[in-house]
């Protein structure tokens, strides 16, 4: 029995503007983004849940505003801009993170000068500070979603953000790293950046060594090809990063002709598959 | 002479996948014994598909691959008792080795498998089999009918299928004997179709790079 195909999308709105059972709102949430319903009526009841109070998590967090946000990501709607820089303010780090996602999804400079914001006292000097570095006391999170914020800069090209991101490749945190590493390189273009995410696909942890992949697909850093074609990790994985890297060199290609390049590309994707 | 009867080394390998405690070890071990490139590591290479353990799985596919026809019967034999992990995992072994006698096998995965992985692997297989294991009069009807399941795979809704089924189409006219015009246009159209038709830039590419190959010629929109 599948329920994603008993449900419909005005059933997912009408439970997503109710108020007695949270579980059928906080799914229904979830499925208006996975089906990209970008109908007003949709983006309308999806912008009103992000200011939610009645949807608690034990430790105080809004779930269903994490999830509306996370949805409105994937609508396309621009009238969510500003309902989703509002969410910066709110107390839950989730509902920040979900929010700067979804905003890079929308691509949309109105969000650039609050991403930057929420860089706020984080690095001094060209040095990250330690509310940059320490977790919230007791909580799994730093203080701010900074791999999410950094991502966001970086696709938005806010090039004037360079030098609050590059203290970031220091970070502790791959993730954040890697992050920053992504956005220097989206606003540099500079391989110095590409080769550290290149580095990081010899790392330990597999999960590492997926996010390496999947951020070079995401620049596409074409001379990382060599290197993500012998990378430990699954061939899907490796196939979609090398993707990127096509897309992103056969956009470069002159007068519609494959180059040397693209075709070396499509050699490794071979025998990936 | 006496010392080949007591230390065997291919059993030594063996034993020392079947003993291993952690994943880490099983992987070592699984992958010395597949470079070892013996028929006799072929049962327990195959025992290890089953293991729910993608690292060893993989140098064990490898292995398996390797090995090539060999393989082929007891990891046949073996697939009524396997999961649906393990099927997935001889599904890329036949794939890889080209084995006409897993060809139905393949069409069916290729065509019908949930995972969108094996149904890359298996649409892979299809394009390089061993054309030299069929009898020369079956080769053709074998030919059409891969061809016909080619052109139900290139319209699977994960590119990465529609990638392989290009790639497939590619290795097919190259196999198939010149004569037999009418499979070859039809080929060719069907790139050249999805040179314009394809959403995702990535098989527009490589289906210019196949047309490219097979004409040996530049291909301009």
């Amino acid at each position: 029995m599948n329920t994603e195909i008993s449900i419909t999308p005005e059933i997912a709105i009408a439970n997503l503007n109710q108020k007695e059972d949270l579980g059928l709102r906080y799914y229904a949430a979830w499925w208006l983004g996975k089906f990209r319903i970008k109908t007003a009526i949709a983006v309308e009841s999806l912008i009103n849940a992000l200011e939610d109070k009645e949807d608690r998590a034990p430790d105080g967090g809004f779930p269903l505003r994490r999830n509306a946000a996370k949805a409105l990501g994937k609508l396309d709607d621009l009238r969510a801009v500003e309902p989703l820089i509002k969410c910066f303010e709110c107390d839950d780090y989730y509902v920040r993170e979900s929010a700067a996602q979804a905003l890079e999804m929308l691509k949309d400079s109105r969000a650039i000068q609050p991403l930057i914001n929420l860089l706020d006292n984080a690095v001094k000097d060209d040095q990250l500070t330690n509310y940059a570095l320490d977790p919230v006391i007791g909580k799994p999170y730093l203080n701010q979603p900074y791999e999410a914020i950094i991502e966001a800069l970086g696709t938005l090209q806010v090039k004037n953000a360079l030098n609050l991101i590059k203290p970031f490749i220091k970070h502790p945190t791959p993730k954040i790293a890697y992050a920053a590493a992504r956005a220097m390189y989206q606003l540099t273009h500079e391989d110095v950046y590409g080769e550290i995410l290149v580095s990081a696909l010899q790392g330990e942890e597999l999960q590492l060594r997926r996010s390496a992949l999947m951020d070079l697909g995401a620049i596409g850093y074409v001379k990382s090809a060599e290197a993500i074609g012998e990378a430990l990790a699954e061939n899907s994985l490796k196939l979609i990063a090398m993707k990127g890297l096509l897309e992103y060199q056969v956009k470069r290609d002159q007068d519609n002709e494959l180059s040397t390049d693209s075709i070396k590309l499509m050699n490794i994707m071979d025998k990936l598959l | 002479m006496t010392t080949e009867t007591i230390i065997n080394p291919v059993n030594q390998l063996i034993l020392a996948v079947e003993k291993a405690e952690s994943a880490p070890q099983l992987l070592d071990a699984v992958t010395e014994l597949a470079n070892f490139q013996s028929p006799e590591a072929i049962p327990t290479l195959i025992q290890v598909l089953g293991y729910n353990n993608p690292g060893a799985a993989v140098a064990a596919t490898e292995g398996l691959i390797a090995l090539g026809e060999c393989a082929i019967e007891p990891l046949l034999r073996s697939l009524d008792q396997y999961n649906y992990g393990a099927r997935a995992w001889a599904v890329r072994v036949f794939a890889g080795i080209g084995d006409i006698r897993a060809l139905d096998l393949l069409i069916n995965t290729a065509i019908n498998d949930f995972s969108l992985s094996v149904r890359r692997a298996a649409t892979k297989g299809l394009g390089s089999l061993q054309w030299h294991q069929l009898p020369s009069a079956k080769i053709i009807t074998t030919q059409t009918q891969i061809l016909d399941t080619l052109l139900i795979t290139i319209n699977d809704g994960e590119w990465v299928v529609r990638y392989a089924s290009i790639v497939s189409l590619e290795n097919l006219y190259q196999a198939i004997d010149i004569s037999h015009e009418y499979l070859l246009n039809k080929i060719e159209e069907k790139l050249k179709q999805i040179i314009t038709e394809d959403v995702e830039i990535a098989i527009q590419s490589r289906g210019k790079l196949a047309l490219k190959k097979i004409d040996n010629k530049e291909y301009l929109i």
